[in-house]
C-alpha cells in the first residue's frame, strides 16, 4: 500500500487515474484523485434527490413541503426512483473504486470495540493500525452498500406492484422505510465529522489532498505506508517544532 | 343528508308535550345490497356503469365463460364474475357476483395512500378517489383486500366505482341499482339493507334449503358498503376473490401510523447526537496543537 491508487490495483497512468488534476503541496498528501471525488459528490447529489423526494412521500403532514421542489407529488413520485437509481449508479462505482480500501480485518474489529474511545477523544491520535479509512468509515461503507442492494430489489417492488402482489409491496415498503431512515442517521454523523467534527478533512473530497498532520492523527498506518516514517515519531517531531517556536522548552 | 337535517322541527308554538320528532338521527350509512341467489347475471349493471360514467364499450373477451373480461381494469369498473364450482356431493353450480369497490368502512386504500386528499370517505360511507391529489403510487392497490383500485399507465392515476357518488349526492340510486331486472340489487340505509338480507337469509336457509346461506358483511375492515347474500356464507372464497377475512397490511396500519413518526425521531436523534458531541467533547483536532493549559471535567486523558 503506498498509494491510494495503487492500493486499489491501479497506477497512477492508468486513464481513470488521469482524469483531472489533484495539486499536492509540500506538508500534504495525495487522498482522493478527480475520479474518486467526482464520484462521490455525483451520488451526493442523488441521495440528496432521492431523500428529500422519498421524505415527501413517507410524512406528506410534516414534509409536505418537500414535494413542489419537484413539480408536486405526482412529479415527486415519477422522479423519485429515477434519483435512487442514480445514486445507486455513482455509489456502485464508488464501492468498485473503494472495495479493497473496504476489507476489514481485525484491527477494525479492534477499532470498534474502543469506539467509545473514540468518540470521547480518550487519544490524541488514532492507534497505529488505523490505515486508509477506519473501521467507522469501513462500517458505514458495506452499510450503504447493504442499502442500496435494499433500494433497488423493493423499489423495483414498489415500481412494478402489478408484477409483484399487494404483499410484497407492503413488506417492501417497511424495508425501504428503514433503509432510508439508518441513511438518514447516517449522513449527520458522515457530514459531521467531515466537516466541523475533525477539522481539515473536507478538504480531501474538495481538492483531493490532506495534511500530513491529518494523515498521522486520524490514520496513522496510511501515513506510515505513503511516506515510510512512523507516526508517532512525525507527531513528537512536529510538536517539538511547535514547543520551539512557541517558545515552550520541551515537555 | 345533512342539508335537511336543519329543517328538521325543534320547537313549536302552543303545542302540548314533546316535539314529535326531535332529536331524531337520520341514519346517513348507506348500503348496496347485492342477493346473488337472484342474480341472472345480465350484465345491465355493467352497462348502466360504462354508461353513466362515460367510458368506452369494450371488445369482450370470451374464456369459456359468460365473463365480460378478465377482470375489471381502470375503465371498468363493475364486473359479473362467473364462476363454476362444483362440490364434493357432486352438485355444480354457477355462482354469478357482481363485483366492485366494497366501500369499506376501514378502507386499506385510504390507510395505504401517502397523498393527501387522494382518498375520502365521506360519512355516508362512500369511499372516492380524487385524481387530482393522486400521486399514482399504487399503494391504494396493495392496502385493498378485494383488488379493487386499478391504474392507469398513461395517466398515472387509479380508478375505481365511485358507487355513483355523484348521484346519490343528487338523492339518486347508483346507475347500477336502476337498471337491474331482476331487483337483486337493492340500495339504502345500512340499517335497512342488513335487515332485507337478514330476512332473505332465513328464507333461504328455511325454503330453499340453503343452510349455509348467509350474509357478507366483513367485520374485519369494520364491514362495508356493499353487502352480500351469498348461497353459502361460509366459504366466500368460490365467489372469486371474495376474501373471508379480508385483511389491511400491517405496514399500511402499524408501521405507517406508529413506526413512521418514531423511526424519524430516532433517526433525527443522531442530529442531535452530532451537535451534543460537539458542545461537549469538541472537535477531534488534527496533531499537534499548541501545549495544553489545562483540561476541565471529563475522564482522564491521554492528551499530549
Ligand atoms: C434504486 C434505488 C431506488 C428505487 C428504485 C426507489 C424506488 C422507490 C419507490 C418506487 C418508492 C415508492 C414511492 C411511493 O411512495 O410511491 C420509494 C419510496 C421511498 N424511497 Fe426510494 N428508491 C430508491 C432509492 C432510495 C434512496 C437512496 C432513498 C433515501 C435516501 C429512498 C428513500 C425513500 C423513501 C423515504 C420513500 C418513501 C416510502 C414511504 O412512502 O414511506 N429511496 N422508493
Ligand atoms: S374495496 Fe378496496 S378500493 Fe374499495 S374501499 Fe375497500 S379498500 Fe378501498
Ligand atoms: S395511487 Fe392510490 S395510494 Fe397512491 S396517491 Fe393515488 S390514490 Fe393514493
Amino acid at each position: 500500500m503506498a498509494t491510494p491508487a495503487k492500493s486499489i490495483g491501479r497506477g497512477p497512468d492508468h486513464f481513470i487515474n488521469r482524469i483531472g488534476l489533484t495539486v499536492v503541496y509540500v506538508g500534504e498528501l495525495l487522498r482522493h484523485r478527480a475520479y474518486t471525488r467526482f464520484l462521490h459528490w455525483a451520488y451526493g447529489i442523488f441521495f440528496f434527490l432521492a431523500l428529500i423526494s422519498g421524505f415527501g412521500i413517507y410524512m406528506p403532514w410534516i414534509f409536505r413541503w418537500f414535494t413542489p421542489l419537484f413539480g408536486g407529488g405526482a412529479m415527486t413520485r415519477m422522479l423519485h426512483p429515477w434519483f435512487g437509481l442514480g445514486f445507486v449508479f455513482f455509489f456502485g462505482l464508488q464501492a468498485l473504486n473503494w472495495l479493497t480500501l473496504m476489507a476489514w480485518g481485525p484491527g477494525d474489529t479492534r477499532w470498534m470495540k474502543r469506539l467509545k474511545d473514540y468518540v470521547t477523544h480518550r487519544d490524541s491520535i488514532e492507534p497505529p493500525d488505523v490505515g486508509f479509512f477506519n473501521a467507522g468509515q469501513k462500517a458505514q461503507f458495506w452499510e450503504i452498500v447493504g442499502g442500496c442492494i435494499a433500494y433497488v430489489t423493493t423499489g423495483v417492488i414498489m415500481w412494478f406492484p402489478e408484477i409483484f402482489g399487494r404483499w410484497l409491496v407492503a413488506v417492501s415498503y417497511v424495508i425501504h422505510d428503514i433503509s432510508a431512515l439508518i441513511m438518514l442517521a447516517g449522513i449527520f454523523i458522515h457530514i459531521y465529522l467531515s466537516t466541523i467534527g475533525e477539522p481539515g478533512t473536507m478538504q480531501a473530497m474538495t481538492r483531493g489532498t490532506v495534511s500530513e498532520a491529518w494523515a498521522w492523527t486520524h490514520h496513522p498506518a496510511w501515513y506510515k505506508d505513503v511516506t515510510g516514517r512512523d507516526p508517532q515519531q512525525a507527531l513528537e517531531e512536529a510538536r517539538r517544532k511547535l514547543n520551539e517556536t512557541a517558545g515552550v522548552s520541551g515537555k | 343528508m345533512s342539508d335537511r337535517k336543519t329543517l328538521q322541527v325543534q320547537r313549536i308554538s302552543g303545542h302540548p308535550g314533546p316535539v314529535p320528532g326531535e332529536g331524531t338521527q337520520r341514519q346517513e350509512k348507506l348500503c348496496k345490497l347485492i342477493d346473488t341467489t337472484t342474480c341472472i347475471g345480465c350484465k345491465a349493471c355493467e352497462v348502466a356503469c360504462v354508461e353513466w360514467n362515460d367510458m368506452p364499450f369494450q371488445p369482450t373477451m370470451f374464456d369459456n365463460t359468460y365473463q365480460t373480461m378478465p377482470d375489471t381494469s381502470w375503465n371498468y369498473w363493475n364486473l359479473i364474475k362467473f364462476n363454476e364450482v362444483s362440490s364434493d356431493d357432486g352438485s355444480f353450480q354457477w355462482l354469478m357476483r357482481k363485483h366492485q369497490c366494497m366501500h369499506c368502512a376501514d378502507p386499506g386504500c385510504l390507510a395505504a395512500c401517502p397523498a393527501d386528499g387522494a382518498i375520502v370517505q365521506y360519512s355516508n360511507g362512500i369511499v372516492d378517489f380524487e385524481e387530482a391529489s393522486c400521486i399514482g403510487c399504487q399503494f391504494c392497490v396493495s392496502g385493498c383486500p378485494f383488488n379493487v383500485p386499478k391504474f392507469n399507465p398513461s395517466t398515472k392515476k387509479v380508478y375505481k366505482c365511485t358507487l355513483c357518488s355523484d348521484r346519490v349526492g343528487q338523492g339518486l340510486e347508483p346507475a347500477c341499482i336502476k337498471s337491474c331486472p331482476t331487483g337483486c340489487l337493492h340500495f339504502g340505509t345500512k340499517d335497512d339493507m342488513l335487515q332485507l338480507a337478514n330476512k332473505r337469509v332465513v328464507q333461504l336457509q328455511q325454503h330453499a334449503g340453503l343452510k349455509d346461506a348467509g350474509v357478507y358483511d366483513p367485520q374485519t375492515i369494520g364491514g362495508t358498503s356493499v353487502v352480500y347474500i351469498l348461497h353459502d356464507a361460509t366459504n366466500p372464497e368460490k365467489y372469486g376473490g371474495l376474501p373471508k377475512n379480508p385483511r389491511i397490511p400491517l405496514s399500511f396500519t402499524l408501521w405507517k401510523s406508529w413506526f413512521k413518526p418514531i423511526g424519524l425521531i430516532a433517526s433525527m436523534m443522531a442530529f442531535a447526537g452530532v451537535i451534543l458531541h460537539y458542545v461537549t467533547e469538541g472537535p477531534r483536532r488534527v496533531q499537534p496543537q499548541p501545549p495544553v493549559r489545562e483540561i476541565d471535567g471529563g475522564e482522564a486523558r491521554k492528551e499530549n
